[in-house]
Order: structure tokens, then sequence, then C-alpha cells
């Protein structure tokens, strides 16, 4: 296929309108109101409303949605699909249509696309530009006070994907992910595993109790179960389809990131790369967006970690270093996190007993009455640098959700 | 002296941290030299009679109908509460103590008939933070909480409103939740508990039979204090 014309193959009006949308992101990055990859997409949009389709034609795209983990996860195929050629794709983590536009515009020669999708907006992007490839990660509770409920986006998947011709892959361990894509034609199954239950002890068929016998789950009323993966992930080994033993030595920590790689590894072979090909490419990503970067401070190596809801909460606890090693914990509750903070009392603390533990955050009250009655004895801080200097350690984990991780991040440079 | 609290259907009604009720309960029990034991209660099991106190959560649409159902073909809560348990139902669970609700097309749904109270869909959904004033015959101070729910409730004659709002939008009428006998209901989603220590107090008093003594002031008391603070209207003048 000839790449070098893809922007002169555009309508007229489409090549005016991803003219102005660059335009106005350089602006937008210039005087500093932002990296300009929401602000371009949505100029374009005006101007064209078909721009995502046009933009989106001509290229193999995979789509990444989920509650946890859709960033690293599009950074992981991103890099994977390298090895095949250019990669367009939305880095900054602008996971809506305008940030998708602003993704595929700034990349007219790649051939290849993976855009990481809000979960509420799969059908429509899906729609638009006919993916190839739809991952779909995991769905639990998130942000409930402006998002909307995981059976319900599970039962808009399941509409979106009937009837279409698209390849998912999915993680066959997530029951509720499993229903979300059942009516899709062509589904690659991976065993990424599932250690936050809470949204899915119930059939989301029929609604009786589920049996479970991790990993396999199955409904004894209606008989929903787990279908059979052809991939899974084995503590730090994928096992492809060929039986081959992929050893995962990833730089990005913790048992969720070896769950995102091993559907990597799938969505590759999807795209028909060998895995075997994709590995080493993802042993090279570090750090996405700031997650996991590790900011010197004063002598003691700060690690920041993102968390925005219960379940990424348990895998943030995984992640830690072990005890008695100090960590920091930042919640607010700005628009982007949620104003409820409900969701803390989802989480069990108890995991942080017998270490030094800091709350911070806007909403640093909240936290606290909620490890009071976990029992982990913890100090109120004003800022993690305060946590720092209280802990006099070489290290200190931070998890914090989304402002607050943004706030630190900011305060520390923009680190990536 | 002992405490027994049944979480009803935790596995279908609980979306928002609903643990924390029974962790502030267990707490505040346990302070006081009660012993506390707490039955997690599946959808597919029956519901204890012997129970205390019995929680129940908020949930999606689908699952509010199903526990509804299911607690209907069990009788198990409505012959606790005929012995004379007590009860907090927050959200959804709330809509399910009552004699029906409304479903995601507000068709009515038989509810449990724990309370004299019939709910429905209302135009808009409410969320966010709720400060109302408590019926001054429970002698409680200012309620505070989230709420997120589209839910509209109106209540009979049996039935007396928890509480006035202040801010927020509760039953959609002025007024906040619900209470008879020994049970309460309310739109303060999740860990209502938490920032309300005197309503747990009074579940407890409840349900044990006697006053309970004053516990020292916690993290949680100075969290009530601050979402007060910044959630009550500006005085005017
Ligand atoms: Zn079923």
């Amino acid at each position: 296929m000839d790449r070098k014309g893809i922007m002169s193959q555009l309508p007229l009006r489409a090549q005016l309108a991803t003219a102005l949308g660059k335009g106005a992101a350089t602006l937008s990055r210039v005087t500093g109101r932002g990296d300009g990859s929401v602000i371009g997409g949505r100029i374009g949009l005006v101007l064209e409303p078909q721009l995502l389709t046009l933009l989106a034609k001509q290229r193999r795209l995979a789509l990444v949605t989920g509650t946890n983990g859709k960033t690293t996860t599009t950074r992981l195929i991103s890099a994977a699909l390298t090895e095949l050629g250019e990669v367009a794709t939305n880095a900054f983590g602008a996971n809506m249509p305008a940030g998708h536009v602003s993704a595929l515009a700034g990349a007219p020669k790649a051939e290849y696309a993976v855009l990481e999708v809000d979960e509420k907006y799969v059908p429509m992007v899906l729609g638009e530009t006919g993916a190839s490839v739809v991952v779909l990660l995991n769905l639990s509770r998130d942000q409930m006070d402006r998002a909307t409920e995981v059976w319900l986006l599970a039962q808009r998947w399941r509409n979106a994907l009937e009837g279409s011709e698209t390849h998912v892959v999915a993680n066959a361990d997530d029951p509720v992910v499993t229903w979300g894509a059942a009516t899709a034609r062509h589904v690659t199954w991976v065993s990424a595993g599932q250690r936050w239950k809470e949204d899915s002890w119930c059939c989301p068929e029929c609604g009786n109790h589920l049996h479970r016998d991790d990993p396999h789950w199955e409904c004894k009323e209606c008989g929903f179960r787990r279908p059979q993966p052809t991939w899974r992930l084995e503590d730090g080994t994928v096992v492809d389809p060929w039986d081959r033993r992929l050893e995962l030595k990833l730089q990005l920590p913790g048992r969720a990131n070896r769950a995102n790689a091993a559907i990597t590894l799938a969505t590759a072979a999807a795209f028909g790369l060998d895995p075997i090909r994709a590995l080493p490419r993802l042993h090279q990503v570090t750090s996405v967006a700031g997650r996991y970067t590790v900011v010197e401070r004063h002598g003691c190596q700060v690690r920041l970690l993102l968390a925005k809801n219960p379940a990424g909460w348990l895998e943030s606890f995984d992640v830690l270093e072990p005890a008695p090693g100090p960590v920091a914990l930042s919640v607010n509750a700005q628009g982007p996190d949620g104003r409820d903070t409900s969701w803390l009392w989802d989480v069990d603390y108890r995991v942080l007993q017998g270490r030094p533990v800091f709350v911070t955050g806007e909403r640093r009250l909240d936290l606290a009455a909620r490890l009071e009655v976990d029992e982990v004895p913890f100090q109120m801080v004003d800022n993690v640098d305060e946590a720092v200097f209280r802990a006099r350690a070489g290290h200190l984990d931070v998890i914090a959700n989304y402002t607050a991780f943004q706030q630190i991040r900011a305060a520390y440079g923009r680190v990536e | 002296m002992s405490l027994r609290v049944v979480w009803i259907y935790p596995d279908l009604l609980s979306t928002y941290g609903d643990h924390g009720n029974v962790l502030i309960l267990e707490r505040r029990a346990r302070m006081r030299g009660i012993e506390v034991e707490t039955v997690h209660v599946r959808s597919d099991e029956r519901v204890p009679l012997q129970g205390d106190i019995y929680l129940m959560g908020g949930g999606e649409d689908r699952p509010q109908i199903l526990a509804a159902q299911r607690l209907r073909n069990d009788g198990g809560l409505n012959k606790a509460v005929a012995a004379g348990a007590t009860v907090l139902a927050v959200c959804a669970g709330y809509q399910i103590i009552g004699q029906e609700f409304g479903d995601d097309q507000d068709r009515p749904m038989p509810g449990l008939g724990l309370i004299e109270a019939r709910s429905g869909r209302g135009q808009v959904r409410g969320v966010g933070e709720i400060v109302a004033e408590v019926d001054t015959q429970l002698g409680l101070p200012t309620l505070t909480g989230f709420e997120n729910h589209q839910g509209v409730t109106r209540l009979g004659p049996s039935a007396r409103p928890l509480a006035r709002t202040v801010v927020g939008v509760g039953n959609g009428d002025g007024t906040e939740g619900a209470f008879y006998g020994k049970i309460v209901g309310t739109y303060l989603h999740g860990p209502a508990l938490v920032r309300n220590p005197g309503l747990a107090d009074l579940l407890i008093a409840w349900a044990t039979g006697g006053p309970v003594r004053q516990l020292p002031p916690s993290w949680a008391d100075r969290l009530r204090e601050e979402r007060l603070a910044a959630t009550r209207p500006a005085p005017t003048g």
C-alpha cells in the first residue's frame, strides 16, 4: 500500500480540517495550554464530522479499552507493532474521538494505529473507524459518580460487536468482559487473570451467583461459562496457542502489567506478528506517561504509581517494595477522579500494616478515616516531599489517583 | 454482650463502598466491648433469621430487581424484622425495603414492604454531596454523605422522613430517607455511617436494647466536620 499519499487522498475539506486542527494543537502547545492532543482534534471534527472515519481509512487499527491498564496496554501494543511499521497512537491518554483524530492526523504515513478508547466510546469509535482489532481488558467499578455501571457498559459492547467482523482479543478470566465480548464473531480468549472480583460475583447473563474455581467460572443456572482460552498467563510466562512458553522480562512492575503483556502478545498475533518478535519490544518499555517513573528527591528514589479505582489500588499494592518500605498515598476528588470517595472503602488496606504510611492529597482526611478503621498507623503530610523527609529511606512508593498523580508529576517537572 | 451483623447480598448489592458500613458498626461496637459476628449472605444463600442488624447496599438496575425478587422469595428479612431486627438500607436497598420501586423503564416492581414507601425514577440524577437535618425524634446531628441515584421516593403515613435536605436531592421533595420502628432507609449511598457515627451508634443502641457510651473523637469526626464545612451553603449577608 502506498502510504505517502494518504493526506492528498483525503477530500479537500478533511485536508483543511486536519491542517487547521494541527495548527491549533501547535498553538495550544506553544502557549502552554496543554499538550494539544485534544483541542486540535476537536477543531478538526467541527470542520469535518467524518474526519475520524477518513483518517482511519486504509490503516489497520487496534482499539484498546477496559477499566484499568488501557494506557499501558496501548503503549505495549504500539511498541510491539513498531516491528511491522509506523504506528499512530494516542500516547497521552486522550481517549475520546478528538484525541483519536489528533493521533491519526499526527502520523499520516502510519499504516498501523493503536488507540486507547474510553469504555463508553467503544461502540462509536468502532463504528467510525471499522477497527480490525478490539482489545477488551477488564471491567470494574470506577468513578461511579460519572461513569456508567459495568453491566450496562458490557451490554453496549455486546450491541456494538454483534455482527461485526472485527477481531476481539478479550480476557476470559473476567466474566463481565467475556459477556461483553460474547456476541463477537471472532474472539481470541486470553487467560490474563482477574485479581479484583467484587464486580463479577454474579452471572452477567442471568444474575445468579457464579460458581468460581479460579481461573474457571461458570453459571450453574444458565450455563454461561468461561470460554477456553488459547493464550494464558502463568506467573511470569505467557503460553501461546502453539504451546510455546514466552518468558516475560518486563521493566514495568506487577501482575497487572504481566496481564497487559499477555494480551499484547495475543493482539500482536492478531496482526500477524509472531509474538517472539514482539516480545523484546515489550521489554524496552520503562514507564508510561509518568506511571512507574522514578524521581530522585533529596537522595530518595520516589516511584510514582497511578491507581484510579479499587481494582487499580489492589494491583498497586502488588508492586510495592516489600515492607518495611515506606509508602505515601495521595487522593483527590476533583472531576476526573470522581467527586465521591466511597470507593476507598472497597479497598483492604491492612496489607500496608508493618510499613511507614503517609497520607496526603486534597482528601487526605478520607484516607485517614479509612486507615484508622483498618488499624493501619499513618502520618499525615502536606505533600510527597514532606513524606520523603519523614521517611528517611532510600526509596518511597507513591500511590495516587488521577489529579493527585498529575499534581505530583507537575511538581516534579512533568516527568515521563 | 454480642451483636450479629448480617450484610445482605454483597455479591449483588455492593457498588459504592457499602462494606464501610459493616466496618464502622464492627469498630464502634467492639470499642465498647461488644462482640461482633458478621455474616455475608450471598444471593444464593438463605437470609438468617437471628441477625441483630441487617445491612443492604446499592446496586445497578438489574441487580436491584434480582435482589428484590430473591429477598421476597426468601422471606427471611421480613421475618427478622417482624421479630424486632434493626435494618439500615441505602440507595437501591432503601428502595427495595419499600412497597415498590421503578425498574429501568420505571415500571413498578414489588419491594419487601418493610416500610411504607414507594419509589420511582426521577427526571434527573441526583449526584453530589448531601446535607440533611435529622428528625428531632431521633436526636442525631446533621447527616452528611454523598448521593448518586435517580430515585424519587414518597412516604406513606406510617413512615417518617429521616431528615430534611439542606443540600442535595434525597427523596426529591425536600426530605431525605425514611424510618419506621428500627428500620432506616437513606439515599446517602455507600459508607453512609463513616461520616455519621451518631447514626451508627443509634443502630447499635437499637440492636443491643440500651444506650451506648460515648467514644473518643476519631478521624471520621474530623472528616465529617471538613465535609460539612465544604458543603454547607455559605451564610448570606
Ligand atoms: Zn447465568
